[in-house]
């Protein structure tokens, strides 16, 4: 089993620092740094998670000659990890040479849609384009622990050494409210001294937490997501999504959670689908309906239970999102720490744009470089790690986080959920409508008498659209 | 913490006898969920993808089972909760009420995802941390 390493102290799973026992298809290398070469626990750095972050901090940790430990707490990288199922990859061009040729993509998505749903109508925008399906690629569906350990293999082969089955189980600091000087772990004599310590450990970061650097935790910041993971031949997918062998789509949709605010996803892997539901945690816990009916509804509804009929259910599975962006992230820098990936929160919920491996590779590099940029100066004081949050201002990763800040709250609200689908659905209906031996009615009518009939609001309607136009434009 | 008070199937000491990959669930302690189908999956007319019983859905997913739970549950202050609302947010349906205002758990099938002590609204009802290195769940296709 995993536990084979469990009696060895931390000093010697790192020494040692194997090929840990991955899924079937990943094949995590071991390393020629992992040979005793780096005294045992004497770190520069100590990474905490080998997810998509970590690895990218390692990585750039690694190449500029640090002595990098990347701790994981799963049996493999990306074994506790993840997510609706697409990488946007445009970030690894500038980390990687020529990743594509052996990224472990599942499909290059050449189609996007956003669904809007009632109980029995559907609106989709959808668009499709050759070009994504083409190198350098713009989005692929990919499995996390596929993904995340092609990433971490990639900071090993830099030399980086992975330590797997360790969970980081607190902080280590100079003196008790000084800096951090390490990570206690649930390996005997389990203790990693390191120049500094990397928190990419996830969105509950119980690391960063314990520096300080979270403020209060407001469940409002935070969505559920569960998906199910549905076998279906790959000609199948192929046929009902209009796909060539190779393509990929990603639907988006909104008005599919019923009374919880939040949205739901449908992906298509080689020869499954992903599908799932995103949920508003406070509505969640009063709301009495459970996660997985809400996903049976999704699937149910006649503008999806054609594409996902017949659909083996191979793997369920959930994870917290920090939905909350730029207002919910935490101090990114203490004395000896810095803090990325979802455990600052970098994900990004924008509706239209559902992003969160790439702010997490951008800010796991940027952290990676500031760090190493701080050793060298031999200054990881919260002064002399200020570089991080420079590195991500002028990078898309805070520019983006900052001009969006208020688009989860936007589409988190009633309206947006509850109204303004249904009102969206109505007016297209309206519109196509044949009503011989009426004549057709002019668009603004037939749009005013819409909204009059929804119960909207005028003033909120123009509300939101200014404050739509705000924060998108 | 009081484990035997909230009657947690898998207390410190008292490891369940260990799962494999396909999850069999046999000694986990809680039958309610296990039978459980999605309601709205049945009604899905000629379309949908068949029903799947709560038991068989988390079947799918690879648990390593460590002897030691990693969620704890003061069944005192569960007592006195009327939101219950770990009840119906964990996706993996860990928390099921007694008939004595209870609150029985399994740390398990755990997906480790933080939904229970997030949406707790009784402080220092349910304590969470993550499971010793190389246990717990292990996603294989997400």
């Amino acid at each position: 089993m995993t536990a084979a390493g469990a009696t060895r102290t931390a000093a010697e799973a790192a020494r040692a620092a194997g090929t840990p026992p991955g899924p079937p298809t990943a094949a995590p290398a071991a390393s020629a740094a992992a040979t005793g070469l780096v005294p045992a626990g004497d770190f520069d750095a100590v990474v905490v998670g080998a997810g998509p972050a970590g690895s990218a901090a390692a990585l750039v940790l690694a190449r500029s000659g640090k002595r990098v430990c990347l701790l994981e707490r799963g049996p493999y990288p990306g074994s506790k990890n993840m997510y609706g199922g697409v990488v946007y990859p445009r970030i690894l061009d500038g980390l990687l040479l020529d990743w594509w040729e052996d990224a472990p993509v599942q499909r290059w998505v050449t189609r996007r849609a956003t669904m809007t749903l009632t109980d029995d109508q559907a609106l989709t925008i959808d668009f499709r384009t050759e070009s994504w399906g083409r190198p350098p690629y713009n989005g692929a569906t990919a499995l996390r622990p596929e993904f995340d350990a092609w990433l971490a293999a990639k900071a090993v082969d830099a030399g980086a050494v992975l330590v797997t089955s360790t969970t980081a189980t607190g902080l280590l600091r100079d003196r008790p409210g000084g800096a951090v000087t390490g990570v206690s772990t649930d390996r005997p004599d389990g203790d990693l001294r390191a120049g500094i310590v990397v928190a990419c450990d996830g969105v509950n970061s119980f690391l960063a937490k314990q520096a300080g650097l979270h403020g209060p935790v407001d469940p409002a910041n935070y969505t559920l997501g569960a998906k199910e993971v549905l076998a279906v031949p790959a000609r199948t997918i192929e046929e009902r999504f209009g796909l060539g062998p190779d393509q990929g789509a990603d639907f988006e949709i909104i008005g599919c959670t019923g009374a919880i605010p939040g949205g739901g996803f449908l992906y298509t892997n080689r020869d499954s689908l992903a599908i799932g539901v995103v949920l508003h945690l406070p509505a969640l816990a009063t709301a009495g309906v459970r996660p997985e009916e809400l996903i049976a509804g999704l699937k149910a509804h006649p503008a999806v239970a054609p594409l996902v009929a017949g659909g083996e259910l191979v793997e369920y599975s959930a994870h917290l999102i920090p939905e909350g962006g730029y207002d919910m992230m935490p101090a990114l820098a203490g004395a000896g720490i810095l803090v990325a990936g979802d455990a600052a929160a970098m994900c990004l919920a924008a509706g239209i744009w559902l992003e969160g491996v790439n702010f997490a590779i951008a800010s796991g590099m940027a952290a990676g470089e500031a760090a190493a940029a701080a050793l060298a100066a031999g200054d990881v004081s919260e002064r002399g790690l200020a570089g991080y949050r420079r590195r991500l201002q002028d990078s898309f990763v805070l520019q983006d986080h900052r001009r969006l800040r208020h688009a989860p709250h936007l589409l988190l609200s009633e309206r947006v959920q509850q109204r303004y689908p249904q009102l969206a659905c109505d007016i297209v209906e309206d519109l196509f409508t044949v009503t011989n031996p009426e004549p057709k009615p002019g668009m603004r009518r037939l749009v005013r008498r819409q909204v009059t009939a929804s119960g909207v609001r005028l003033r909120d309607l123009a509300a939101d659209t200014w404050r739509a136009l705000r924060t998108f434009g | 913490m009081s484990a035997g008070a909230v009657g947690s199937p898998g207390a410190p000491g008292t490891p369940t006898a260990a799962r494999t990959a396909a999850g069999t669930s046999a000694g986990a302690g809680i039958a309610a969920p296990a039978a459980r189908s999605t309601p709205a999956a049945t009604a899905g007319g000629p379309g949908a993808t068949l029903p799947v019983a709560f038991e068989d859905r988390m079947a799918t997913v690879d648990f390593r089972v460590s002897p030691q739970a990693h969620i704890t549950v003061d069944g005192d202050a569960c007592r006195g909760c009327t939101t219950r609302a770990c009840v119906t947010a964990c996706p993996a349906n860990l928390f099921v009420p007694t008939a004595d205002g209870g609150i029985l758990f399994n740390y398990e099938q755990c997906f480790e995802c933080g939904t229970c002590y997030l949406v707790c609204d009784t402080a220092g009802a349910v304590t969470w941390r993550y499971p010793e290195g190389g246990h717990g769940v292990a996603y294989r296709r997400s």
